[in-house]
């Protein structure tokens, strides 16, 4: 089968996005969820259940402990308490331990063994996906239920010292706190006082209801010296007296009010061997659990081995001490000894509570619920229960009544144990195979494609799939006969649940089928790219010609950039080295201009200017001469009588033009800082913004807006010449109309719209221009002569987008717009046409430029820059297509502008048929050698420490950016597709 | 006469090594606290002396280009100032370079400067001792078969790899490690110190492996 290199790109691409998407459906697992999240503590709690006779206690059960204090240490290892090291260094809580009135667990961390999902999962009770990341967006509060904020809305008051995560997660939650910050890790002993100095004061004081305290200072010391380091026998020993202070002063309280107190030592997670954490070691996950309190009896002997449990269990075990309702979305059980010293009822009562939560959320979450063992359990105990409720209604205290409770107990505890399980396997656990399967059909089209780049790039732009070669058919039958048996054995096999297993047999079948089809292209263009390797070798058609500097800057920071996303700073800092890459690129094409302008009249052979690369030397015939002389010929035979000066002129702009926009390019960067380290300096972006600075704000805008219009308006019809300057004009009114810039009529005007009215006029242009565009485009594909008309449309396509962007763009940013459009008239006038290029090389430039301006933006690899206003202008409410769709657009902007000037570009340039689907061969290859080398670094990371703070947000901006340059690429082959009608 | 002729470039571009190595270790006789991290000003100063000293002292003893025919007094200095001039123009361009790949405008300025003192030392100095202040020279050498002597080959060489070097050593900058040498400009004056001394090296070794498919115009 023969394929336009066009076509076959954008089929790769689509074929990636596919495989992109299973991979991330497989990275981030969908959360368990309870959907009844609106109506927070509106639901009555389940009553009693009962057969027959009602029972009287439908309300919730009052709570078991007066005050509770949590003392969370950060980085706390089980063995640090329970080990040799807690005897040594932590007596007191020794003591309590083996002696006291206490019980003690080890509770185990799900991974990332990260403080901010640990802080979760013990809130909550759930297990914290990523996908909650980005489902929060901005605000990094949290939304999901939690034992805090049930607390609050019983009115309990709560008190927190300690790392100022909490203060992030639970803003407003806390009647008095104080954060400290985990920034500085050299420091461990200020960052615990910080939190010890309160202790004292609040002990006494006793006005709350919940103390949690959070330290920060051994995680510290782990961070610097390891977990083997003196330092932490230190610190080990300044918590224990700060517990024993903690303790002694509960106790003192306790004579004065009815209920005990609860007291909760526990750590978020533990510690590596080399003292860092994030992963699933055995050291990372284990983390102690004690829970003393005066109400639990007093243990006659040592107890070693303390039994574990799950870290999710403690919300649903303080929720229960606290007497508030479960947290919705807890997948935890309650840690029965809490409970054990109550009675009969209240035991049965507790669990009960329990067991129709975690039910509840299996019936929202599993479709297949009622066969899952642990929901047949639950249903058979709590039959049992009503039973027994009417029993003990009808006589009391009996031995009957109590053996039967407690067969009751042990029924209910498997069955939370069951439902437990079978909810937290849902979610925290990378998918595997999901994820292998997507890799697979990535890495397959990326291969196909690096395999298809001599044949691509040759000047015919076409190549030959071979679908129907002999091994082709007999190879295909066994790949699919493996990846069938492959999917069978795993799906059958596996304990957690599998996205690609749950998919339909036809939709797997489906994705087998491509996967297998892949594998067999491949290796047929393999085979022949070897036969046809030795062919060639036997006759050099080519001589090979020598690479020029560019194109050897061109593969170097590709293979650059895509080796640095290993890095986590290199991820935060992407736009450095997109920065660093572009102004080497224009230190390259100055190179380039001075040598073809000083050297080309030396009339040396080719070597003076730029040597054809496309690989085979496709585009070798139209090097005829040094580029001045041709662009001075150009000139001279468009207009005859140019004068000498002007081609002198036109000269140095050749050779200023590299600086010109480097200058732009330094301009630009210092407008939006971004990234992680030096986010923080002043820029001119937060300068402009600020109230005091309207002004200049709305003078930068007016001349953007000028400047915009005085480059796009050359190369449009009239009409929409006139369509353009309404519409910026209508941009400048709506900034206007928000607030963001003021008129120089009207200095201080008060009012402050939405601007719907606004925004709306500037859309109607926008849809004009672009529907002008289209109209002139379809208008030369009837009309097959007439070139410029497609060029003009092409050009109405790229002025729409430019007013769009213009429009969804915060006001500070408008010059990147205008700059974006300066460049690109430079290159396109003084270096491009000049320096004749070929289409690759263009390519790549576009895409560069396009990555750069998508960081000049404001952008950055982190979800929170992510400007989601642009969702909202001209729309009343919240309307999700378009607000996601306009999101999308404000937020590639850049690449996009790009793109469609490279399709405006290439079709205006006769000089060669092929360009535009080299151009779309190469645009595709360029963009998914990046994704598809992330997708297999983030999988070997995938225990990182910052897995989840900066390679998955980066994940997901690469697989929309995989998205968008598939959209891209679909515009490129329908712009060929007409001119292919066209010849 | 090759041999000869490698030999004695083998010779100069050892003793610009020792130079730069000397530099490291002779003002920690004389100065306090000297370190090349932090007191990394300072060693940039001395570097650039010595390795400029060297070559102005290799130029007059060796003087591989005999090119100049007049030697009157007046035509030395104009050619002198010249070259200083040149100098003091390709500091200020290598410094309105870094500045465009992104070296803070006002703070740092000193450091921002001392490095394109540095840079300029190891690429335009050997140049002027070269070439001459003579910009057509230096078009030709930098272009493609453009050399016409071994020296300038070995010049190509040194300038492209101090280059290099200056732009490898930006990449460090953005990791978290903290390190006193990422701080600007240190990792970028290391990075070119190091393409320098590795030009120094490598250029002599691959003429004389080369030496046989090399022809110059002149020769």
């Amino acid at each position: 089968m023969r394929l336009g290199s066009g076509t076959f790109a954008t089929c790769c691409v689509a074929i990636e996005v596919l495989g992109i998407a299973v991979f991330l459906r497989g990275f981030f697992p969908a959360p368990v969820r309870s959907s009844a999240r609106a109506v927070h503590g509106a639901e009555p709690p389940a009553p009693e259940p009962s057969a027959g006779a009602s029972s009287n206690w439908t309300t919730l059960p009052s709570p078991l402990f007066s005050k509770v204090v949590i003392v969370l240490i950060d980085a706390l290892r089980d063995d640090f308490v329970f080990g040799s090291k807690g005897v040594k260094f932590m007596p007191y809580t020794t003591y309590l331990v083996e002696k006291g009135a206490s019980h003690s667990f080890v509770a185990e961390a799900k991974p990332p063994t990260v403080t901010m999902p640990r802080i979760k999962a013990l809130m909550t009770g759930s297990l914290p996906g990523f996908v909650d990341v980005v489902r929060n967006l901005n605000s990094p509060a949290l939304l999901e239920d939690s034992v805090i904020r049930q607390a609050k809305t019983a009115g309990k008051r709560i008190i927190f010292y300690g790392d100022e995560t909490w203060v992030k997660l639970f803003p407003k939650h806390f009647v008095e706190y104080d954060g400290t910050t985990s920034f500085f890790v050299s420091d461990y002993t200020e960052v615990d006082n910080n939190v010890t100095r309160h202790l004292d004061k609040v002990l006494k004081r006793g006005d709350w209801d919940m103390l949690i305290l959070h330290y920060l200072g051994l995680d510290h010391i782990g961070h610097i010296s390891g977990p083997n380091s003196p330092l932490i026998g230190h610190k080990l020993s300044e918590m224990d007296s700060v517990l024993m202070k903690i303790h002694t002063s509960l106790q003192s309280k306790e004579r004065e009010t009815p209920l005990p107190n609860l007291l909760v030592l526990c750590g978020d997670h533990g510690m590596s061997e080399t003292g860092s954490h994030g992963a699933s070691s055995m050291e990372e996950v284990n983390t102690p659990l004690i829970l003393i309190s005066s109400a639990f009896e007093r243990k006659p002997g040592d107890i070693r081995h303390p039994k574990h449990v799950q870290q999710t269990d403690v919300a649903a075990t303080l929720a229960i001490a606290l007497g508030l309702p479960i947290p919705k979305d807890s997948v935890g059980s309650l840690l029965f000894p809490v409970v054990e010293g109550r009675p009969m009822r209240e035991q049965l009562r507790f669990l009960h509570l329990n067991t129709v939560q975690l039910s509840k959320l299996l019936q929202e979450n599993v479709p297949s619920y009622e066969k899952d063992p642990g929901f047949e359990q639950f249903k058979m105990s709590e039959r049992l229960h009503g039973n027994w409720i009417r029993l003990y209604l009808e006589e009391k205290h009996s031995e009957v009544l109590f053996n039967l409770g407690s067969k009751v107990l042990r029924q209910y505890l498997a069955a939370l144990k069951t439902l437990s399980l079978s909810l937290s396997t849902q979610v925290a656990q990378y998918d595997m195979y999901s994820m292998m399967v997507g890799t697979v059909v990535v890495l397959e089209v990326l291969t196909l494609l690096l395999l298809s780049v001599p044949q691509a790039l040759h000047r015919k732009a076409e190549l030959e799939v071979p679908l129907s070669s002999p091994g082709f058919s007999l190879l295909f039958y066994l790949v699919i006969l493996v990846l069938s048996a492959v999917h069978v054995i795993v799906c059958t096999s596996a304990e957690s649940s599998c996205y690609f297993c749950g998919l339909s047999w036809l939709a797997a079948g489906g994705v087998m089928v491509l996967a297998s089809a892949l594998l067999c292209v491949v290796v047929s263009v393999l085979t022949n790219i070897l036969v046809g390797g030795n062919a060639s070798r036997k006759n050099p058609v080519h001589p090979s010609s020598r690479w020029s500097e560019l194109d050897l800057l061109i593969l170097l920071g590709t293979a650059g950039h895509v080796l640095s996303l290993g890095a986590s700073s290199f991820v935060e800092e992407e736009h450095q080295t997109w920065y660093f890459l572009v102004n080497t690129l224009c230190l390259a094409l100055s190179q380039e201009t001075y040598r073809n302008c000083f050297l080309g009249d030396d009339s040396e052979p080719p070597c003076g200017l730029r040597v054809e690369q496309g690989l085979d030397g496709a585009t070798a015939a139209w090097q005829d001469g040094p580029a001045c002389d041709a662009l001075e010929r150009d000139k001279g035979h468009r207009s005859p009588s140019a004068s000498q000066g002007l081609r002198g002129h036109e000269k140095w702009m050749v050779l200023a033009s590299p600086w010109l926009i480097l200058a732009c390019c330094r301009l630009l960067r210092s407008l939006n800082q971004t990234g992680v380290q030096w986010a923080h300096r002043p820029d001119l972006g937060h300068w402009l913004t600020s109230s005091d600075h309207k002004a200049e704000l709305s003078v930068l805008a007016a001349i953007s807006l000028l400047v915009v219009f005085v480059l796009v308006q050359r190369g449009c019809s009239s009409v929409s010449k006139a369509a353009l300057a309404l519409g910026l004009l209508g941009v400048y009114c709506y900034r206007a109309a928000i607030g963001s810039v003021r008129f120089p009529w009207r200095p201080d005007s008060k009012d402050i719209s939405k601007g719907i009215i606004e925004a709306r006029f500037v859309y109607v242009f926008v849809l004009g221009i672009l529907f002008t565009g289209t109209k002139d485009l379809l208008k030369s594909q009837v009309i097959a002569t007439d070139f410029q008309l497609k060029t003009v449309g092409l050009w109405e396509i790229h002025s729409g987008l430019v007013l769009l962007a213009a429009l969804l763009f915060r006001p500070h940013n408008l010059p990147v717009l205008a700059f974006s459009l300066l460049i690109q008239t430079l290159m396109t006038k003084f270096i491009w046409k000049p320096l004749r290029h070929d289409a690759a090389e263009i390519t790549v430039m576009h895409y560069w430029f396009g990555q750069a301006f998508f960081y000049f933006q404001g952008n950055s690899n982190n979800i929170a820059t992510v400007d989601i206003s642009a969702g909202f202008v001209g729309l009343d409410t919240y309307v999700e297509i378009p607000a996601v769709l306009l999101t999308a657009f404000g937020t590639y902007a850049g690449p996009v502008l790009w793109a469609s000037h490279l399709v405006h570009f290439l079709s205006s340039e006769t000089r060669s048929s092929s360009a535009l689907s080299h151009a779309c061969f190469c645009y595709a290859l360029i963009c998914s050698i990046p994704v598809s080398t992330y997708i297999v670094l983030v999988t070997s990371l995938r225990y990182h420490l910052f897995i989840w703070s900066v390679f998955s947000p980066k994940l997901l901006y690469e697989g929309m950016h995989l998205l968008i340059t598939a959209a891209v690429c679909v515009f490129f082959t329908a712009m060929d597709q007409t001119r292919l009608t066209q010849s | 006469m090759k041999d000869t002729d490698i030999k004695r470039l083998l010779y100069t571009h050892l003793l610009c090594i020792f130079s730069i190595i000397l530099s490291v270790f002779i003002p920690s006789l004389f100065l306090e606290n000297f370190s090349i991290l932090e007191t990394h000003l300072t060693w940039l100063c001395i570097c650039s002396g010595f390795v400029t000293a060297v070559n102005l002292v290799l130029y007059l003893a060796v003087k591989p280009n005999t090119s100049s025919k007049r030697s009157s007094l007046s035509h030395k200095v104009t050619r002198f100032l010249k070259c200083c001039i040149y100098f003091l123009m390709s500091c200020f361009s290598f410094h309105v370079i870094f500045v465009l790949y992104g070296a803070p405008l006002i703070e740092l300025a000193l450091e921002t400067f001392l490095f394109a003192v540095i840079l300029s030392t190891f690429t335009t100095v050997p140049c002027l001792c070269l070439l001459g202040p003579n910009l057509k020279a230096w078009l030709r050498v930098f272009s493609r078969n453009g050399v016409s002597s071994i020296w300038e080959n070995s010049l190509q060489m040194t300038t492209i790899s101090s280059f290099v070097g200056a732009w490898l050593g930006a990449l460090p900058i953005p990791l978290d490690w903290e390190r006193p040498w990422q701080v600007w400009p240190i990792s970028c004056t290391l990075g070119a110190t190091f393409g320098y001394v590795a030009g120094l090296v490598i250029s002599p070794l691959w003429i004389y492996w080369n030496r046989k498919q090399l022809t110059y115009k002149n020769n």
